[in-house]
């Protein structure tokens, strides 16, 4: 795993993490949530906010980078970035952060995100009527071809290809149903988690009711939570002096396709595929040189179960229409080919959308994870169009 | 709601797609053709991705086509909508696919491949959208 595939491969670590608790009503502003991960992740780093001359977070996030710096007191940014869209686009902080740290434009850069997805003024999934063009989560919609039409929530958009996915390969219910209970098994061990004690059975999950028939039952949503994440990313050398095992990231890619409209994706060919991962994996694996039998254990975004599993297809881990086999056969486990999202995922421990899947690659290479994997070696993180692959160095 | 009280929301008119609008509530389908390479386009741009021009024109539409997908949306809701919200993606003989619903029909029929056929449903403010409905066998 040493091939370059692009100037910043491997250039740049992450050395902190930082979480608030995850909760359903966090009773504090967007911006202070953000303020006490940062903290957190600086101290985990054993870095302070004299140290950070770099913000990077998703356009999506409410926290602005000027009320950021007047509130933990950064000394002087020298470079910030957003990554357009919602969870879309989540991972992209870190190949911004590489990108930012390798070439010298930044020396310590903070990803953060910051949501109130369910005590906010509007809750995450809420079906709203909105009347700009593509105002819905931070672009990730075309809302204008889907308001007249009561197509308003996430799990609607991704419902009309989770449909066409279960025609096109027999997908059924219940092969949504073990990947939910595969991560609520993860979830039931992790104390941080909205799941924390609580697994569900298949039975479980075919007596919750419907959000979207045929695909999409209650239990194969994540969640809606309050809580922030931040992480801390730096220079490899840097990194060598710092107190945690640094996380490299030793590739980072983005695939926006042609037609693609994040969430309301419905212009490609077939529906039945994941593109943008098939894209994405192109640029991660093939143009940095690491193969897929590397991976020691992967961070997939499980917004709902059907584009969860679509994406493992999509990143070739197993073939078209496999991934209720692979599934079944309980290759998400910590025995199995692939354990993923070990944290419990968005579905089961909660849904900072996107961006607890990198803190919980960070904590698997670290050796600090509640499920632990046996010393990994690379981890990657994935949410659709955006991507790394984080190593232990 | 009552059957009489119209709360559809009324598509969002922009500079790009008003023609579309404005013949939807005329009862007619159409969609956006280059002037230049003669590709057939939907939703509409302003420029032609394939070729580069801005030069369109607009194509009258069969109103025939299939259901590619569906999804009958049960929950969260929205008061302007009865549930559950029979949401489809079309295919449209002329190789382009609309966001839309299926009307005049019980769920149980609606299936992936059905052939369907357009008609109108008022919005809220005065206008209209285009929705299907089972194509007479």
């Amino acid at each position: 795993m040493t091939s370059p595939g692009a100037a910043f491969a491997g250039k740049a670590a992450i050395v902190g993490i930082g979480a608030t608790e995850l909760s359903r009503a966090a009773g504090r502003s967007e911006l202070r949530l953000a303020c006490e991960s940062i903290t957190a992740a600086l101290a985990d780093a054993g870095l302070g906010p004299s140290d950070v001359d770099g913000l990077v977070s998703y356009t999506i996030d409410p926290v602005s980078e000027t009320e950021l710096v007047r509130s933990v007191g950064f000394a002087e940014i020298a470079f910030s970035s957003r990554v357009p869209y919602g969870g879309g686009g989540s991972m992209g902080v870190l190949l911004h952060a590489a990108a930012a740290v390798a070439s010298g434009a930044a020396d310590v850069v903070v990803a953060y995100r910051a949501i109130k997805a369910r005590s906010g003024p509007v809750r995450f999934g809420a079906a709203q009527i909105r009347t700009g063009q593509n105002d819905v989560h931070s672009g990730t919609t075309s809302s204008q071809w889907c308001t007249p039409f009561g197509v308003l929530t996430p799990a609607s958009w991704m419902g009309l290809n989770g449909t066409r996915y279960m025609h096109t390969y027999g997908v059924t219910s219940e092969d949504f149903g073990r990947a939910a209970v595969q991560l609520r098994d993860y979830a039931s061990t992790n104390p941080a988690a909205w799941g924390f004690g609580r697994p569900i059975t298949l039975a479980d999950h075919q007596a919750s009711r419907w959000i979207v028939e045929p695909c999409i039952r209650l239990l194969d949503c994540c969640q809606q939570t309050d809580g922030s994440v931040a992480l801390v990313i730096t220079g490899t050398d840097r990194a060598r002096d710092l107190p945690r095992r640094p996380a490299v990231i030793a590739a980072a890619a983005g695939a926006g396709l042609f037609e693609q409209e994040i969430a309301t994706d419905f212009y490609r060919p077939d529906l039945a595929v994941m593109d943008g991962s098939v894209a994405l994996a192109a640029q991660l694996f093939d143009r940095f040189g690491i193969r897929r039998e590397d991976i020691d254990a992967a961070m997939i975004y499980d917004a709902f179960t059907p584009v969860f599993m679509m994406q493992i297809e999509g990143l070739g881990f197993c073939g078209p229409g496999e991934a209720k086999d692979f599934v079944a056969e309980g290759n998400l486990a910590l025995n199995g080919q692939l354990p993923c999202n070990t944290n419990g995922g968005l579905i089961g421990e909660g849904y900072i959308h996107g961006l607890n899947l990198a803190v919980e690659a960070t904590r698997q290479i670290r050796g600090t994870a509640v499920n632990q994997v046996e010393r990994p070696e690379a981890v990657l993180v994935t949410s659709s169009r955006t991507g790394a692959v984080l190593t232990a160095g | 709601m009552a059957d009489d009280v119209v709360s559809r929301p009324d598509p969002t008119i922009t500079e790009d797609n008003e023609f579309f609008w404005e013949a939807a509530t005329g009862h007619r389908l159409v969609a956006q053709r280059c002037s230049d390479c003669g590709v057939v386009r939907h939703p509409p741009r302003p420029m032609c991705p394939h070729c580069g021009s801005l030069a369109t024109e607009v194509t009258e539409l069969s109103g025939r086509g299939s259901v590619y997908s569906y999804a009958l949306l049960h929950h969260p809701q929205n008061p302007a909508f009865e549930y559950p919200v029979r949401a489809a993606l079309v295919d449209l003989e002329e190789g382009i696919r609309m966001v839309t619903n299926l009307v005049g029909m019980e769920t149980a029929e609606i299936e992936i491949g059905m052939m369907v056929t357009v008609t109108f449903v008022p919005t809220a403010g005065g206008n209209a959208v285009p929705v299907f409905e089972a194509a007479p066998r």
